[in-house]
């Protein structure tokens, strides 16, 4: 696990994505794929695939941890697996989003983005 | 959803299990919600295409992380990388060099299409297995067999190559004009000699080698239709051969057509010519030989006094080779392979004593919670890195060797001097430690892991077991075995070596300069003018400070082995049929005192022999012997060379043949008695100084003299009578080495995997050790059960080790030189060197024993 939260930056759209959705609820893998599918306007979806390596590689380092509160039983499927975002993922998704604000302000004084959204 | 869980095979299997059944889950809900069959057949295609991407990811991210770990490993105990990676590096570096050189010369095909129909055809004469064909046997030969596509004549002839710079004597071949159809090369520039060329009468033509091409014409490509001058005549260039092109020799630079006519054919025992046939599509060598000997049979009955005794066979072109040259190249891959087998022993040792004492990291991992089969993957990619970066350093030593070990390149095989590295030679030896590495290793590591956990924390690093034991113990003492071979074989070879150098040549080698003056024709077709010649180069030569002594011969012993004529003695009729034999040369007065060779009695040659005179001979004692043993020879006749001639002086006998073959009786001619134009290839043309002073000194004034006496006269082949005499010794100076140093690797192998099973015997016994002091043991006690056990391995190699070196000793015989393959002078030598070697293995590791404290092992039981 890495100890700074900048060390990560920048973060694959995918891995932003995913802390994102995590950020509002814990969430089960299939509801991740359709949240970040809703986000982004069906811009990106997630396929199994993508979603677990991300998943795999964001459980090393630490962003997000496999949850056992699950909900009630007539609400559960018992394949599912819940996650749910740490302290720390949470510091890299602020740092990520930091850089991102920083880039858009360098993109507007330079005129290639509109001034106000 | 089949396909998709087959599909999940392509993921990493840890992977697989963790989230195999989610993502089936999750493409299955997928697929419900689709509409149609083709957003279905899209999400199929998706999945195929992610499937393969991430798949490939997941690897390599996995691959990454295990090769960065096995490197943190590997450079945490440099001790071990090192010497795993020097022993790579040197066995299968010296492995690869060694049989890339053997598959060149022993295995490869020859550098011509289908060129396993290429033959070599020989007449056969009684004591002699192989001769050259004559003309006129040729001619027979190739008129009436019919298993032979084509047949062809070449023999090497030297020119003097006047007219590009310095005069310089080329050696090249004359051919019969067949010779390239039936190699099927076609040439580089230009054509090659055709039958057209070979006819009585045709124009001079001449095909230039590769290399003489581009030393003298600059690889000029509008050489085509030049002249050159050959022993002053004029010849047209029609052709350049490709540079890999090396027939008969890698020493050819040019080949002309012999123009053969009527009368070339008249001798039927003067051989000269090497016969090369190409057998036609089908036929085989056995048919090829049995066709030939009964056409030899025919002749035999056609020409009962010229033929008689004389036989042909057939041999493939890629068999001719001598015996000594072949065996001496096995002799060498078994070396190496000897060499393989020990580094093998020792880095299976290495790696085992290595997984022994990381068992306890095993355990410590396994306990907390890593996969056993991520730690046999580490293990693996461990393994694979040590075989990967010692196979790059083995290309290295092998580049680097193959240019030493190209002198071992037989000169007579059309091949070229330096193999291209064999990259296949290269694999086999990289395989092979490969599977050493994985099997020794990996495969422990597996019983280590299969074994770890809480109890591998409680036993600790002591835990050696007899199963490991036992097995560190035989690849020591197989270690043992394969020094001893070596050793031995090595030790033999040396004794051969020490034996051939020995042989008195029966000439002086030392102070000797020589060099080659061939005079070309017609320009020296007479005796006369070569007098001449001979004359103010003599003269002048021997007034130069320390010479004590120059002369002329026509070709200098072990320069040049044949020349054997049939001698007639007293009338009787004495042929070659009966072995009656001797080797002719003429030479100028004083050659036999400037090459130190003994007059017994009567006289030398000299100046008043002329041709006006009686014919006269100095003979060899072994001529005497056989022909007039235990009488005075001196003034006996006997007919030789086509003329009567009376015995005026006995010799001693010289080596002709070189050291290690039966020479002929040799007889002594004086140059001036030959007639005009007759057995020119006879002249004398190696001129032998004697001098005080360091041979190599006089060569600048030689050549102002000879120059001085004819200024297009080309001289090569300057060197020193020792240069020629060790050249005879060369392939078996450059095998000695290799061996010795393979051997002084084994050995050192072997003592080291001595001392380190020792040393970890030793650590694994402290506690034993210790106790048996405490009960009254004295250190003296303790050594001797180290030495003990050293001695027990040595002991235990050395016996099988004598055997097998005794047996493979006995089928290298032919390599030995008469030296016994159970020399015990040897073999006692070799058990000695093994015994100190063990010693010394075992000493640290005994002394490390008596240093136990019993109180400090009984403290901390």
């Amino acid at each position: 696990m890495t100890d700074r939260p900048e060390s990560l930056l920048p973060l694959q759209p995918t891995t932003f994505h995913i802390l994102l959705s995590l950020n509002d609820e814990d969430r089960h893998d299939y509801a991740i794929i359709l949240d970040v599918a809703r986000r982004t306007n069906g811009d990106l979806k997630l396929s199994a695939g993508t979603l677990y390596r991300s998943i795999q590689r964001m459980l090393e380092l630490g962003l997000i941890e496999e949850t056992t509160t699950r909900p009630a039983p007539e609400m559960d499927d018992e394949r599912r697996r819940y996650y749910r975002i740490t302290l720390f993922g949470t510091a890299v998704a602020q740092a990520e989003a930091g850089r991102l604000r920083s880039l858009l302000k360098m993109a507007r004084l330079c005129g290639v983005a509109p001034r106000t959204t | 959803m089949h396909l998709y869980r087959m599909l999940l095979h392509l993921y990493p299997s840890s992977y697989r299990a963790e989230y195999g059944d989610e993502m089936t889950a999750i493409f299955a809900q997928e697929l419900r919600q689709s509409g149609g069959e083709l957003a279905k057949c899209g999400l199929w295609l998706a999945a195929f295409a992610e499937m393969f991407s991430n798949a490939a990811a997941l690897h390599w991210e996995i691959a990454r992380r295990d090769l960065r770990s096995a490197i943190r490993s590997l450079l945490k105990s440099p001790g071990f990388t090192l010497t795993a990676l020097l022993l790579i590096t040197i066995a299968i570096g010296a492995n690869a060099a060694i049989f890339t050189l053997a598959d060149f010369v022993l295995v490869r095909p020859l550098p011509f299409p289908e060129a396993g129909r290429l033959v070599k055809v020989w007449e056969k004469h009684p004591g002699y297995a192989e001769m050259e064909l004559s003309p006129a046997n040729y001619r027979d030969f190739k008129a009436a067999s019919t298993s032979f596509a084509s047949l062809a004549a070449y023999s090497d002839f030297a020119m003097n190559l006047v007219g590009q710079g310095e005069p310089q004597r080329v050696e090249g071949a004359w051919v019969t004009g067949n010779l390239f159809s039936t190699l099927e090369r076609p040439a580089l520039l230009g054509r090659y000699l055709n039958e057209h060329d070979d006819e009585a009468g045709a124009p001079a033509t001449v095909v230039l080698s590769y290399s003489l091409w581009q030393a003298d014409f600059g690889g000029d490509a509008t050489v085509l239709g030049k002249s050159v001058i050959l022993d002053d005549k004029a010849y047209t260039v029609i052709g350049v051969m490709p540079p890999d092109f090396n027939f008969p020799s890698r020493e050819t630079l040019f080949w002309k057509t012999y123009q053969f006519q009527e009368d070339s054919y008249k001798e039927r025992d003067d051989n000269y010519l090497s016969g090369i046939g190409r057998l036609k599509p089908g036929a085989t060598l056995a048919e090829a030989r049995s066709e030939l000997t009964l056409v030899a049979d025919r002749l035999r009955q056609q020409y009962p006094k010229e033929n008689e005794g004389v036989a042909a066979t057939v041999n493939r072109l890629r068999d001719d080779l001598s015996t000594q040259a072949r065996l001496l190249l096995i002799a060498l891959c078994g070396a190496a392979l000897c060499v393989l087998v020990i580094t093998c022993a020792n880095l299976a040792n290495l790696l085992l004593a290595r997984s022994l004492a990381r068992q306890k990291e095993f355990s410590i991992r396994v306990s907390l919670g890593a996969n056993r089969r991520t730690l046999l993957r580490q293990l693996l990619t461990e393994s694979t890195i040590l075989g990967l970066a010692g196979g790059a350093g083995a290309i290295g030593v092998a580049v680097a060797t193959l240019p030493l070990l190209s002198r071992l390149t037989p000169h007579g095989l059309p091949i070229q001097e330096f193999p291209p590295l064999d990259l296949r030679m290269l694999l086999l030896a990289l395989g092979i430690t490969a599977i050493t590495v994985v099997a020794f290793g990996v495969a422990p590591a597996i019983r280590v892991c299969r074994n770890a956990g809480f109890s591998g924390l409680r036993e600790g690093v002591r835990t050696g077991g007899t199963g490991h034991h036992r097995s560190r113990s035989s690849l020591v003492i197989a270690e043992v075995v394969v020094s001893v071979v070596l050793l031995i074989l090595s030790g033999l070879l040396i004794r051969a070596l020490w034996k051939v150098q020995s042989i008195d040549p029966g000439f002086r080698t030392d102070g000797i300069l020589t060099l080659r003056t061939a005079l070309p024709l017609p320009k020296y077709d007479k005796t006369s003018v070569r007098r001449e010649f001979y004359t103010k180069v003599l003269t002048e030569v021997r007034r130069l400070p320390g010479v004590t002594g120059a002369a002329y011969i026509s070709a200098l012993p072990m320069v040049w082995r044949g020349g054997i004529w049939p001698v007639l003695v007293d009338g009787r009729s004495q042929n070659r049929s009966a072995g009656n034999t001797a080797s002719l040369r003429y030479v100028t007065p004083g050659f036999l005192a400037t090459l130190g060779i003994p007059i017994q009695s009567g006289r030398d040659v000299s100046e008043t022999d002329t041709f006006d005179h009686p014919f006269v001979a100095v003979v060899s004692e072994s001529f005497v012997r056989r022909y007039w043993p235990d009488e005075q020879p001196i003034g006996r006749h006997f007919n030789f060379g086509f003329h009567d001639r009376e015995v005026i002086g006995v010799v001693g006998d010289v080596h002709v043949r070189g050291l290690e073959r039966t020479s002929e009786p040799q007889v002594y001619l004086s140059y001036q008695q030959v007639p005009d134009g007759w057995l020119i290839g006879y002249t004398p043309k190696d001129l032998a100084i004697h001098t005080s002073q360091p041979p190599e000194r006089l060569i600048p004034e030689v050549r102002q003299i000879i120059a001085g006496a004819d200024p297009q006269q080309p001289i090569s082949n300057v060197r020193t009578m020792e240069e020629i005499v060790a050249g005879e010794t060369e392939s078996r100076t450059i095998q000695m080495r290799v061996l010795i140093t393979f051997t002084a690797v084994a050995i050192l192998l072997a003592g080291l995997g001595i001392y380190g099973l020792l040393s970890f015997t030793v650590s694994l016994r402290q506690q034993e050790f210790g106790i048996r002091m405490a009960l009254g043991a004295r250190q003296g006690d303790i050594f001797k059960i180290v030495l003990r056990q050293g001695v027990a391995l040595s002991v235990a190699g050395l016996l099988p080790g004598l055997a097998l070196a005794y047996l493979s000793a006995r089928l290298l015989e032919s390599l030995l030189a008469g030296v016994r393959p159970a020399d015990a002078l040897t073999f006692s030598a070799a058990a000695v060197l093994c015994l100190v070697t063990t010693l010394m293995g075992t000493l640290v590791p005994a002394l490390r024993a008596i240093r136990v404290d019993p109180t400090a092992v009984m403290r901390s039981e």
